[in-house]
């Protein structure tokens, strides 16, 4: 069974740009126009975010992002019904990405086999530990093709990104730096040699980094280092920018992608 | 062999007495024998605890799972901790045989004076181990969460006491409600920081404290106020805060002739306090534990935080327990007039012991709680704090014997709560 993160990086030269957002906002039902323009903007990995009430490993844009998505309404439920029939149109690879709660609410087994059936591709849940994944739920997202994206930091000792890496299909989401997400510490401030020190280590899985990755020059940085990259409070806050969020999204996008 | 120590133990004085005691826990490790209500390897209490935690606290949260009990354990940290409960806080609080009102429940009541504590509460007992703990692992920051204000004073306390610098989080809507409080921690040297997300109290407080620990993982150390959050917090806490049903079971020998009371009641919000009382009570099914959650102004009006009545299971700040949540997952807003019972979960402790059924949890409305609060004071001469007089309440809703021995854990002053009494009752 082949899956569509796995293809990506077969075939895909240059640096990844992923990209995250908050499903539920700005308006409710903008999930679909979102990931319909980041598609077209040339984006190559979306990360649809489950909005939570308590996102304790996000910062101040995401958080209100999260709270205004709950507010106009999103659950999970919804964001399945609104994701439906989104493969008719949309052929990068999917990532749902959210606390574990309600994901355990609506039942992980569930989860999963609505994740395949839609053709979702695999889930970042930071708050599920390696430890119970293993134990628990491996078997259940192996049996649905979706990937669980983990997570190493600057402080993860090696041995743990052994295994970690051992346990992850499709890449390894590499935090930058100690930090909740969008806290603005700057990609030149980054550790370059735990980056280093990753890129040495010849993991299995391909790795993307991702917080405190903003615009242009952060996202260059972080690609000599890693596969690719991951925006997320950066774009999170463009979209509450004037304008339509056809132009918003490509103007953003646009701005990543274009050399100065 | 294990009798024949604790009747050493009763003739000894305080100080041998813990350690003699810690000796005996040894003692159960090392022969195999497990206590049916702890914490197994992995952090749990049957289904409920574990550390469902981001990978970005992953190091300090093993750090502390690996050394703690090493830490805890050890003579120098136990010298240290018993000189200051005893020199500093106070202990052993008294236990206090209320004769007026045991006089008008016609059954034994006795009150284990925790109100009397340095600071007010029984929230300092878990400070000072967790401060002493902070220095062995070399922390030079201390970040704490806090709702009423009392795990912040306590936190500030015990910073101030050892000149480590303290920031605690607090829900900005308790800040206004909690103005002294406030206060009392600037004075100690603390940086207290409103949290605006949310609903603006401890649950958002708690998140705000976690980003805080996730941004600064090296110097940190973080003080949960309650046996909550991820392993090994709840059983961290719960041995720290455990001196109480320790010193209950002293106490009740040498003013009753019996070191086992018929029930133990303690209010429950995270559940520190109860936990403590319990502890050493856990294992002897005889005696009956009771909780008390607060319902605020009723269990089915949506305005509670009787989480064990209203709750079903899930994960919140890294752990799994039992949790106030709508059916997609999200935390519903808890309501109390106790700012220290205000919140949506509950330590997996409580959580275990309510689904095994070794204690059980009731729940009293703000209404019957300022009733207690005034009963309590006009018979005694003692002004509870909110949080306990829930306790307190749960009085009028058990049955009890003329012979029995109840004790109920007073777990703190009412002097933070003048102002909403002054104004209750209109003096």
């Amino acid at each position: 069974m082949n899956n569509r993160i796995n293809q990506l990086f077969e075939t895909k030269k240059e640096p990844i740009l992923s990209v995250y957002f908050t499903a539920g906002f700005p308006e409710l039902n903008d999930t679909f126009a979102i990931i319909k323009e980041l598609e077209n903007s040339g984006v190559d990995l979306i990360e649809i975010g489950i909005p939570f009430s308590d996102p304790t490993a996000d910062g101040p844009t995401i958080q209100k992002s999260s709270e205004i998505a709950l507010k106009n309404g999103m659950s999970l439920n919804l964001l399945f019904e609104q994701l439906k029939t989104i493969r008719e149109t949309i052929k990068i690879p999917l990532i749902l990405m959210g606390y574990f709660n309600p994901v355990y609410q609506f039942g992980v087994e569930k989860f999963c086999k609505k994740c395949a059936e839609i053709g979702i591709d695999g889930a970042i849940l930071p708050d599920l530990p390696l430890d119970e994944f293993k134990a628990e739920y491996k078997a259940v997202f192996d049996a649905n093709n979706l990937h669980n994206i983990l997570l190493i930091t600057p402080q993860t000792p090696e041995a743990r990104i052994r295994e970690i890496d051992a346990a992850s299909e499709g890449f390894i989401y590499m935090v930058s730096s100690s930090s909740t997400t969008g806290a603005g510490k700057k990609v030149e401030d980054f550790q370059q040699d735990y980056f280093e020190r990753i890129k040495q280590m010849n993991l299995r899985n391909n790795c993307i980094i991702g917080f405190g990755i903003s615009d242009r020059a952060t996202f260059s940085n972080a690609c000599k280092y890693a596969a690719g990259a991951i925006i997320g409070s950066a774009f999170v806050k463009a979209l509450t920018n004037d304008g339509s969020l056809k132009e918003t999204i490509a103007a953003f996008i646009q701005s990543i992608k274009t050399e100065e | 062999m294990y009798k024949l120590s604790m009747r050493v133990t009763w003739v000894k004085n305080y100080n041998f007495d813990l350690c003699v005691y810690l000796s005996e826990l040894q003692y159960f490790k090392s022969n195999n024998i497990r206590m049916k209500f702890q914490v197994n390897e992995k952090g749990y209490y049957g289904d409920f605890g574990g550390a469902w935690i981001p990978e970005m606290m992953y190091t300090n949260i093993e750090e502390l799972k690996r050394r703690y009990l090493e830490i805890i354990e050890s003579v120098e940290f136990k010298n240290e901790f018993e000189q200051l409960l005893k020199d500093y806080v106070g202990r052993p609080s008294p236990l206090y045989f209320a004769a007026r009102l045991s006089e008008h429940y016609g059954s034994k009541i006795f009150l284990k004076r925790e109100d009397l504590n340095h600071t007010g509460s029984h929230k300092l007992n878990n400070t000072i181990g967790q401060i002493l703990l902070a220095q062995k692992l070399g922390k030079t920051r201390i970040i704490a969460e806090t709702g009423a204000g009392q795990h912040g004073v306590a936190t500030a306390t015990v910073c101030a006491l050892k000149g480590i610098k303290c920031v605690v989080y607090m829900g900005a809507l308790d800040v206004s409600r909690q103005a002294p409080n406030v206060k009392k921690m600037k004075m100690l040297g603390a940086d207290v920081v409103p949290v605006h997300s949310g609903n603006k109290t401890l649950k958002d407080a708690t998140n705000e404290a976690m980003r805080d620990w996730i941004n600064n993982p090296e110097d940190t150390h973080y003080i949960i106020g309650s046996v909550v959050g991820p392993h090994p917090y709840p059983d961290m806490v719960a041995r720290f805060q455990s001196v109480i049903s320790a010193e209950m079971k002293k106490q009740l020998r040498a003013q009753t002739g019996n070191e086992l009371p018929t029930r133990i009641l303690a209010c429950v919000g995270g559940g520190s306090n109860a936990a403590g009382a319990f502890y050493h009570f856990l294992d002897d099914e005889k005696v009956e534990l009771i909780g008390v959650e607060a319902a605020g102004k009723g269990v089915d009006t949506g305005e509670t935080a009787a989480t064990l009545t209203v709750g079903t299971p899930g994960v919140l700040h890294a752990s799994k327990t039992m949790l106030m949540q709508n059916s997609d997952g999200q935390i519903t807003e808890p309501y109390s007039i106790s700012a220290g019972l205000d919140y949506p979960g509950i330590g997996p402790l409580h959580a275990h012991l309510h689904k095994t059924g070794r204690a059980k949890y009731l729940a009293a409305t703000d209404e019957e709680v300022l009733k207690s609060v005034l009963l309590l004071t006009q018979k005694e001469g003692i002004i509870p704090a909110l949080e306990s007089a829930h306790a307190l309440a749960a009085l009028d809703k058990i049955k009890m014997n003329p012979d029995d021995v109840n004790v109920i854990n007073l777990s703190g002053s009412g002097n933070k709560d003048m102002e909403t009494y002054l104004n209750y009752f209109g003096y």
